[in-house]
């Protein structure tokens, strides 16, 4: 049942349309406490109002909160309205945008205290709120996507926002194009969609998804649109291949980094996905080239991360390769562990982010950890949080990020697809059967296909990513704060702590990602806490969303002896993780020579990792060095045909007037010859008409 | 005894004006070229007063009059721009004077 009319999503989504434009025109002329008010306070109602209106919606157990700001496009039979919906998904997504972009923005009063440009920067953030909060509380595809270029726009505002530096533009520069590419193909996957069910409305498409089963015809524009708003998803959400803008998207503001690139605009691929699985789990081969595509991004990152010597291109890679987690998730159809790590993802990672950038700060601009060292001493608050964070995404007993991991990892190794099930006559008859018969202990579906192989990749490669994380996620932890100060005695006197206004949300942010997983145990601890429902709240809360999904296209295969495989899956994750922080603490505290030795062993691995795969180059040279030759080759057509055969035409009929022009000689005789002539030739052509 | 009929009337005129087109046409002395358009004009004189003498009314020769008047102007005229065009090329060849062409 949906409460309709519900202006206060009208308000969540246009205040800080409002903030943005007033910082937009007058931020230059107001000084500067009224800037930083009306940039936070803009935030800070939307989030107050989506507080209020998500427990409206608990409170009145509606399935969603929808409003129609403004009918827009009606065209024959296609009806398109600015609307927008509210539903147990979107609230999950309003609350982290809204309440962690109020943290970054009360953060960046701080942070950019004195730089000139600090209005324009509040009205930029102000304007990417509203834009995320177009793409997550549309209710149809078309506001979705309006939204979706709007973040690109503003991500490319905020990258390039020090435009002055070549390289800062051009990152911008970068970040936008690679996205418009993914767009491209979302575009496409969503004029399949409405080719074939008529509507771009949420609520249809996926109750069309439902009610199709296993229906071949659905299956292959499904598997279609699904690939296409998947690499759509890749641009936005830096998955492989278009993920080489979010490293270079570095060189934008810290709390541009946490906001954007950590929290809210690369969490849009996953949000879109997520809300279509009804969609998306129509076509598992689909489903399969996502999983294995997001482990192979997840590991990928991880390795180069490894190596990186600036503090926010580690966190970058790792936003990466957590991303790749994420769309692990998607592709096994564990739609509730993708949210999940998105949620805890966002505590953790915008806390990292955010920590860094006060570390930034003291360093009084330098970013290599090289030069780090020993700050614990200077910045215990920024230490403290830093820290507790890297424990929540190394996947740390009963921290944030252990939870939504495990989650994930657990799907990929349980999961399978129903339509994968080989020898039932009637696939319908054996869904009712489903839900009718508990699945019998110890029996495993039989499965037929790559799907099935590619989900135990997924989870393999998901799983030694995690010890992976782990390792580096502590190098960074261990090089920046441990250890003895490396940057020289006059920067040693710079270091301070950072003000309130930066350590403040850090600190919440700590300890969002201390308690945020405390409502999605593994069913294994719950049955042994008694069953205790609260555990499972996570679950629960997004059940309208994703439940129809689990019951009838994903099941487990492990039935019966669930609890115990899940056991064994979560002691192998944590072990891993426990090895991958001992391994850091070894080689970085213990025996600092390892690196070193390390490096000198392995350098041509070591060489491929630092230059990161020379991706950039690659690309460099294919798609821009191709696009420059087609430039190239059509300048040439351009100069030796098309100018040629235009100049002959010229030439052709400039030859024929100089034959021409003899006739005028000058000479009256002659013009006077030529009339006689010609009134004798009248007088014949006349005098020889028969009468 | 030889009585002319208005035929030979026109004959002779037609051979006066054939004349005059060929003058016209092909001499070079601009003088000469007045000359010839002088016999153009007499031999359409002739034309009508043999017409006007045949129809027994007067109507040729009125406008015979009329082309005489007409003559005598132009070639005021003509002399005029003859004298002109003396001065400036020395000498009264109209194949000198082709300056109006591309």
């Amino acid at each position: 049942m949906y409460i309709n009319d519900f202006n206060t999503l009208g308000l969540i989504v246009l205040i800080p349309l409002l903030g943005g434009i007033i910082n937009g025109i007058f931020g230059s002329k107001l000084s500067k406490p009224w800037v930083n008010f009306i940039g936070i306070s803009a935030v800070g109602l939307s989030f107050a109002l989506a507080i209020s209106a998500v427990r409206t919606l608990y409170q009145t157990e509606a399935d969603g909160l929808t409003y129609v700001a403004y009918k827009w496009i009606y065209s024959g039979s296609m009806g398109v309205d600015i609307s927008f919906m509210l539903d147990h998904l979107s609230a999950v997504m309003v609350l982290v945008v809204t309440g962690v972009g109020f943290l970054i923005h009360i953060y960046s009063a701080g942070y950019m205290d004195g730089d000139p440009g600090e209005w324009k920067f509040f009205s930029y953030l102000n304007l990417f709120i509203f834009a995320m909060l177009m793409l997550i509380l549309g209710k149809n595809m078309i506001v979705t996507f309006i939204g979706w270029e709007g973040v690109g726009a503003c991500s490319y505002l905020l990258i390039g926002f020090w435009f002055t530096d070549d390289e800062k533009a051009k990152a911008g520069q970068k970040a936008f194009i690679v996205n418009r590419i993914g767009d491209f193909a979302f575009l496409l996957g969503l004029f399949l969609l409405f080719w074939e069910t008529g509507t771009f409305d949420y609520i249809e498409i996926n109750r069309m998804a439902i009610e199709a089963g296993p229906a071949q015809a659905l299956h292959g524009v499904a598997t279609a649109a699904v690939l296409l708003i998947f690499i759509g998803a890749t641009g936005k959400s830096a998955q492989i291949p278009l993920y080489t803008w979010l490293p270079d998207a570095m060189a934008g503001p810290t709390p541009v980094s946490a906001l954007i690139h950590a929290a809210t605009m690369v969490t849009s691929g996953i949000y879109l996905l997520s809300r279509l699985n009804h969609v998306v789990t129509l076509a598992p081969e689909a489903m399969g080239v996502i999983a294995i595509v997001g482990a192979l991004t997840a590991f990928f990152a991880a390795t180069i991360a490894i190596v990186q010597t600036d503090i926010k291109g580690v966190l970058a890679y790792s936003t990466v390769s957590q991303l790749g987690y994420m769309f692990i998730a998607i592709g096994v159809g564990s739609f509730t562990g993708a949210v999940f790590h998105l949620m805890t993802h966002a505590f953790f990672k915008a806390c990292l982010f955010l920590g860094s950038g006060s570390v930034i700060h003291a360093m009084g601009g330098e970013q290599e950890i090289t030069k780090m060292g020993g700050l614990k001493k200077y910045m215990p608050i920024t230490h403290i949080t830093f820290g507790v964070s890297t424990l929540a995404i190394s996947g740390f007993p009963f921290l944030a990020g252990f939870f939504s991991k495990d989650l994930i990892l657990w799907g990929a190794l349980s999961n399978t697809h129903v339509f994968s099930i080989v020898g039932v006559e009637n696939k319908i008859n054996y869904l009712i059967n489903m839900v009718a018969t508990p699945i019998q202990s110890g029996a495993s579906l039989p499965t037929e296909g790559w799907v099935p192989i590619a989900f135990i990749i997924a989870f393999a490669l998901g799983l030694i990513t995690a010890g992976m994380t782990a390792f580096y996620m502590f190098r960074l932890y261990f090089m920046t704060f441990w250890g003895d100060f490396r940057g020289g005695e006059k920067l040693r006197s710079h270091l301070h702590e950072s003000p309130l206004s930066m350590t403040i949300p850090l600190m919440v942010l700590a300890v969002l990602a201390l308690v945020g997983g405390f409502g999605g145990f593994p069913h294994f601890m719950v049955h042994w806490a008694g069953d205790a429902q609260w555990m499972l709240g996570f679950e629960h809360w997004l059940a309208p969303v994703f439940e129809s999904t689990h019951t009838y296209r994903i099941v487990n295969r492990f039935g019966a002896h669930a609890a115990t495989q899940e056991m064994i899956g979560t002691g192998i994750s944590v072990a891993l993780g426990l090895l991958g922080i001992g391994s850091a603490y070894y080689a970085y505290i213990v025996n600092p020579n390892v690196p070193r030795q390390l490096k000198q062993r392995f350098a041509t691995v070591h060489r491929t990792l630092i230059s990161k795969y020379k991706v950039d180059e690659f690309y460099d040279f294919v798609f821009v060095g191709g696009t420059i030759l087609v430039g190239k080759i059509s300048y040439i057509f351009d100069q030796y045909i098309l100018d040629t055969s235009v100049n002959f035409i010229g030439r052709f009929f400039e030859s024929i007037g100089r034959v021409l022009r003899n006739l005028q000689s000058g000479n009256v005789q002659r013009y006077a010859t030529y009339i006689i002539l010609a009134i004798v030739l009248c007088l014949i052509a006349i005098g020889s008409v028969n009468v | 005894m030889f009585v002319p009929t208005l035929e030979h009337y026109l004959l002779v005129a037609a051979m006066i004006f054939s004349v005059g087109v060929f003058g016209v046409l092909f001499r070079k002395n601009a003088i000469t070229l007045f000359m010839c358009i002088e016999l153009m004009l007499n031999a359409v004189n002739l034309t009508f007063i043999a017409f006007s003498k045949y129809r027994t009314d007067l109507d040729g020769h009125i406008f015979a009059f009329f082309v005489m008047a007409v003559a005598a102007a132009e070639a005021a005229v003509g002399l005029a721009l003859i004298i002109h065009i003396f001065r400036h090329y020395r000498g009264v060849n109209v194949d000198d004077v082709t300056e109006l062409k591309f």
